[in-house]
């Protein structure tokens, strides 16, 4: 009798060890302030909603292409300002109330009302109007074409909310995706659960929790300890070779949006005068920062463009690592014996780490920089809105975001008119031919007029549990996107 | 001793206030605005605007002041302008953290400080005492983040004894609440337990060494009567001091450690709040453990008093 | 007591000879690191780096093949300046607060000095260290002052409690007598008497200044890069420590020996100073 007890106490305890997991744990670095996408900038909050809880009209898939999401089809007019939307029909938001085109209309009007609080208010902008024409059809107008509306449409700041709901969504999100907000406990972990009655194809995993990991060591401890089964952009690449290493373990290496750029105050003397802005760019070695700051991952770019993207064009050359033109260059330009100026840093590795490298650099030439290590509100304060900085590193992770070159009150103040005129002809312009062309053109610019020390695009590293299934590699918005994630055996 | 009461409790409301004044003050000059770090950098300067309307931002210093301080008489701490709940229930929730986690090393504290330092003084002199003199001494140079690290590479990488971090709850369980408590509480206890050990040490000595010492040897009282009966109840004075302050430290110090084994408590409550600008939450929770403190430093005045009359006269 | 009894009653101390020697190793290297150390601190190899011990590098390189010995000298500078002005700003403002409160004992002076005591005593220092160099950016000179400002009521009160017995004493009171004022009875008379407890305590502060940087240069708020700093290496070695544990044991003992020896030193001072104890001994 104990033995029969004991034998099958242990194959139950055997077989519950091999059965596939449902449930998964992701750490995090940054815990998001509120869960509501639409109303902050964080994309700590994208991280856990976007495709999970909330949906919009179209969505990102892994590789970056814009997909259908709770539009499963639409028209364009031959103007191109009057865009058709054909919604999924019997969709449900969480909470039981159904999702119709009137909840479009009102998340739209919402995001471009006078008061609202969307930190991409911009992407709504060209938007005259929107009606519900019956239940599952939007008709949306513009007030002028927009190339990349339903791109835009994509991002997590345009997701459709419901009325029903608004008042608690910061804390109690409710959105029509394929999982459910379950518990945040703060300061720790937000865990969601599956949403049975998920209009299209439903998640595998029965829930998920997201773990909220900042300090790099304990990234690293909570990895190796297998308290979480992946990290999710893993701040620590120095141990990524040790996880490449053992068998547990698989690590992704993708790529982002995120243009990583030593950002130059062009207004600020001696950053005026073009040669020495590109002193500053051939004293910069960019596989040493790659290998310093990010231990090799990395792609090194010559502009403001994403290396994965079609359209890119590699004009790493213009700005070769070439110290003694550098300084000939600071010679010509008025300071043989160079100068001192400030090099600002927010808080991430490839700032701090890729700061240090780079004052070495310009230290080479005669440039001495003051380095101030400062926190994301101050480094807004300081460099971003009181333009009161020489030098600074920053990573811009929006997709396809030249554009912020045509806008001379951003925080680098690059003002060129003839770029800002290709900016607004790109705008407008919908033929994708022409679109190549001008954004070759646009990068070519800011590439030749040395705007800014272009350094690398950086890559998302991920560890994950070699079991585990459906992570994205790339990251083409801020998502991490369970929808696809599984166990194998 | 009800005069004494009162001027201490007179006392007490006045460091209070000018406690609350401080505080304000010193936060309301950090630079950094609260909107526009939320709504990153793509915002546009109307959408800041309006939410720094909703924040209350745009009131006057004096209004956000008073409406902070009458808030707090009632109890409320106001609600966190990153989380937008009330900043009593986050409070509540980081205490589950702290406040066990503060007891838990003081305990280790005191049951390892205690027996260690009564041992030194009545060996005094002694290869015991040397080697406890010795172990304090590293106890309290060790620098305890460096500690804390350490151990998780010792106890939770390579052997697997404990997690690397994080706390899973107290509904998880009683004992795996504390199981992740242990490694941190270790840390924290390392150099305030070798700092109570010396304290104990001496303050036993030096009670020892007084005359009415002396006096009770001279009755016929052995060593050990002497240690035990009279100078230990003596000795404790000084020591319970020393426990009072390590307690306050405990609370609000673990800072480093609570990032070392990412515990959700007070300490990286606030060190975030400073990082994100969310000027309530600071505010409110510095004014608490403040206010903790003060407190405390008050009950153990009074107890003093109440247990040596000397004292009631300010020496 | 004669010197030569001074210098032969400290060596016969075990405190003070090991706490001394400590000391002295830590001093010695760091006046040496400011005119050599074996490697340039400033020059970053990228492609040397993550070296463990050798001949080259005794200490081995960090994740940007700099010397880990030079990091740790230069790194001693920053400790001792951070730690010893801070200890300045405590004695140059805490004993003329605490000798004044002494001197006007029972009045509102005292009443108000004893009360910012109990103020600053009662905040959390690094919280408020934190805060302030969240408002004036971090760098050394803020950790200094954040750090000072917790030494100051450390030598206030112990300065009031020392002067306090001494105002009773006959030589004060024939000085009173005699018609000096009270500043200049502390100033002549007081203080020189209560010299030796304030070096004591002085070098304690030292040693908690010392563990003070390294916490806040551990949190990033101390010297900034590229200046060294023992709390910062301890940091940055922290995701290294497994296939580098070199990188956090060299910092972390440098900490630890130099605050050693500065509280051996501290005490075997203390039992040769105070004049109870050595009746005791």
């Amino acid at each position: 009798m104990k033995s029969i007890l004991l034998s099958s106490a242990a194959l139950l305890i055997a077989t519950s060890a091999y059965a596939a997991k449902t449930d998964v744990t992701i750490g995090l670095q940054l815990e998001p302030p509120h869960l509501d996408p639409t109303s902050a900038a964080a994309g700590a909050i994208d991280q856990v909603v976007y495709s999970n809880i909330f949906e919009g009209l179209t969505r990102f898939g892994s590789d970056g292409a814009v997909l259908p999401g709770l539009a499963e089809s639409w028209d364009i007019s031959e103007d191109g300002t009057v865009y058709t939307f054909n919604l999924h029909s019997g969709v449900m938001f969480h909470d039981g109330t159904s999702f119709e085109a009137s909840d479009v209309v009102f998340s739209l009007d919402r995001a471009r009302a006078e008061d609202s609080t969307n930190a991409q208010k911009a992407l709504f902008a060209g938007i005259e109007s929107v009606e519900a024409v019956d239940a599952t059809t939007v008709k949306l107008t513009l007030s002028a074409p927009q190339g990349n509306f339903l791109f835009n449409m994509a991002w997590g700041d345009a997701v459709i909310v419901a009325p029903e709901s608004i008042e608690d969504i910061k804390n109690n999100p409710v959105g029509t995706g394929a999982f459910k907000f379950s518990e945040w406990r703060q300061g720790d972990s937000i865990s969601l659960v599956r949403n049975d009655s998920y209009w299209g194809t439903p998640a595998v995993l029965e829930s998920a929790t997201f773990k909220y990991i900042s300090e790099p060591t304990a990234a690293f401890a909570a990895m190796m300890a297998e308290d979480v089964d992946a990290f999710y952009s893993y701040p620590a690449p120095e141990n990524l070779a040790q996880f490449e290493a053992d068998p547990r373990f698989t690590v992704l290496s993708g790529n982002t949006e995120g243009e990583t750029i030593l950002a130059i105050n062009n207004k600020l003397e001696p950053f005026d005068d073009v040669r020495v802005r590109r002193a500053v760019s051939m004293a910069i070695d960019r596989q040493a920062i790659i290998d310093g700051a990010m231990f090799g991952y990395g792609t090194p770019i010559g502009t403001h463009f994403a290396p994965h993207n079609p359209d890119y064009v590699d004009l790493t050359g213009n700005a070769p690592f070439d110290p003694e033109a550098a300084k000939a260059l600071l010679a010509e330009a008025g300071y043989p014996d160079g100068f001192t100026t400030t090099l600002k840093l927010p808080p991430p590795s490839y700032a701090r780490r890729g700061g240090e490298i780079i004052a070495a650099q310009l230290r080479e030439i005669g440039i001495e920089t003051e380095i101030s290590n400062l926190e994301w509100a101050q480094w807004l304060e300081q460099a971003f809105r009181g333009y009161d900085f020489g030098l600074t590193i920053v990573s811009h992770t929006e997709p396809m975001d030249i554009g912020i070159y045509a806008r001379p009150e951003y925080y680098f103040q690059y003002d060129n008119a003839a770029f800002q005129d290709l900016i607004e002809a790109l705008g407008v312009e919908n033929d994708p031919a022409t679109r190549s062309e001008l954004l070759r053109q646009a990068q070519t610019i800011i590439s030749e007029d040395y705007v800014n020390g272009y350094l690398f695009q950086l890559a998302l590293t991920s560890v994950v549990n070699a079991r585990l299934t459906g992570i994205w590699e790339d990251a083409p918005t801020q998502a991490v996107d369970l929808t696809a994630v599984s166990w194998s055996e | 001793m009800l005069t004494y009461v009162t001027k201490r409790l007179g006392s007490l409301c006045l460091s209070l206030i000018v406690a609350s004044l401080v505080i304000f003050a010193c936060i309301e000059i950090v630079p950094g605005d609260s909107a526009s770090f939320m709504l990153g950098i793509n915002a546009q300067p109307d959408t800041i605007q309006a939410l720094r309307v909703e924040l209350g931002l745009d009131q006057s210093l004096v209004q956000r002041y008073l409406g902070w301080v009458g808030g707090l008489l009632g109890g409320e701490m106001g609600t966190s302008y990153t989380y937008r709940t009330p900043v009593s229930d986050i409070v509540k929730d980081r205490l589950q953290v702290s406040l066990p986690l503060a007891l838990y090393a003081l305990t280790l504290t005191v049951v390892v400080a205690f027996p260690v330092g009564i041992l030194a003084a009545a060996r005094r002199g002694s290869v015991t005492d040397i080697t406890v003199m010795g172990a304090t001494q590293l106890g309290v140079a060790i620098p305890n983040f460096w500690f804390a690290i350490l151990m998780v590479i010792l106890f939770a990488i390579n052997l697997r004894w404990f997690s690397a971090g994080g706390f899973p709850g107290w509904d998880a369980g009683i004992f795996p609440a504390m199981k992740a408590l242990t490694l941190p509480a270790i840390a924290l206890a390392l150099p305030q337990a070798s700092i109570l050990a010396r304290v104990m040490r001496s303050s036993l000595l030096d009670t020892l060494s007084e005359d009415y010492m002396r006096t009770a040897r001279a009755k016929g009282l052995t060593r050990r009567q002497v240690l035990w009966r009279h100078a230990l109840r003596n000795a404790m004075i000084p020591v319970l001091t020393i426990i009072g302050l390590q307690f306050s430290f405990l609370l609000a110090g673990a800072i480093i450690i609570e990032n070392v084994f990412f515990l959700p408590g007070l300490g990286r409550l606030v060190f975030q709040a400073i990082t994100q600008r969310d000027l309530i939450v600071v505010e409110s929770v510095v004014m608490l453990l403040v206010f903790a403190v003060i407190l405390l430093n008050f009950f153990v005045d009074i107890a003093y008093a109440w247990v040596d009359p000397r004292l009631r006269v300010r020496s | 007591m004669t010197e030569n009894g001074f210098l032969h009653s400290a060596l016969r101390s075990r405190n003070m000879v090991i706490g001394l020697g400590l000391t002295a190793v830590f001093v010695i290297g760091t006046l040496l690191s400011l005119i050599w150390t074996p490697h340039d601190v400033t020059a970053l190899e990228i492609g040397n780096k993550l070296q463990t011990p050798s001949a080259a590098h005794w200490f081995g390189t960090d994740h940007f093949g700099r010397d880990t010995f030079s990091m740790i000298m230069v790194g001693a500078q920053t400790s001792i300046a951070v730690a010893f002005i801070a200890v300045g700003i405590g004695m140059g403002l805490g004993v003329p607060l605490g000798l004044a409160a002494a001197a006007r004992h029972g009045g509102w002076l005292d009443e108000i000095i004893m009360r910012g005591n109990d103020l600053v005593f009662a905040f959390p220092s690094l919280l408020i260290a934190i805060m302030i160099t969240a408002i004036f950016g971090p760098s050394a000179v803020n950790a200094i002052i954040a750090i000072g400002i917790f030494n100051i009521p450390v030598f206030a009160r112990l300065s009031r409690a020392a002067a306090l017995p001494l105002w009773q004493r006959d030589f004060i009171l024939s000085a009173r007598v005699a018609g000096k004022g009270k500043p200049r009875i502390s100033a002549e008379h007081i203080l020189p008497n209560i010299t030796n407890l304030l070096i004591v305590q002085g070098t304690i502060q030292f040693s908690l200044g010392i563990l003070a940087e390294a916490g806040l240069s551990y949190v990033g708020l101390g010297a900034q890069p590229p200046i060294p700093s023992w709390g910062r290496m301890l940091a940055e070695s922290q995701t290294l420590i497994y296939t580098s544990p070199h990188l956090a044991l060299f910092p972390g003992f440098a900490i630890l020996l130099t605050v050693l020896g500065l509280n051996l030193a501290g005490d075997g001072l203390r039992d040769l100073l105070d004049p109870k104890i050595r009746r005791a001994r």
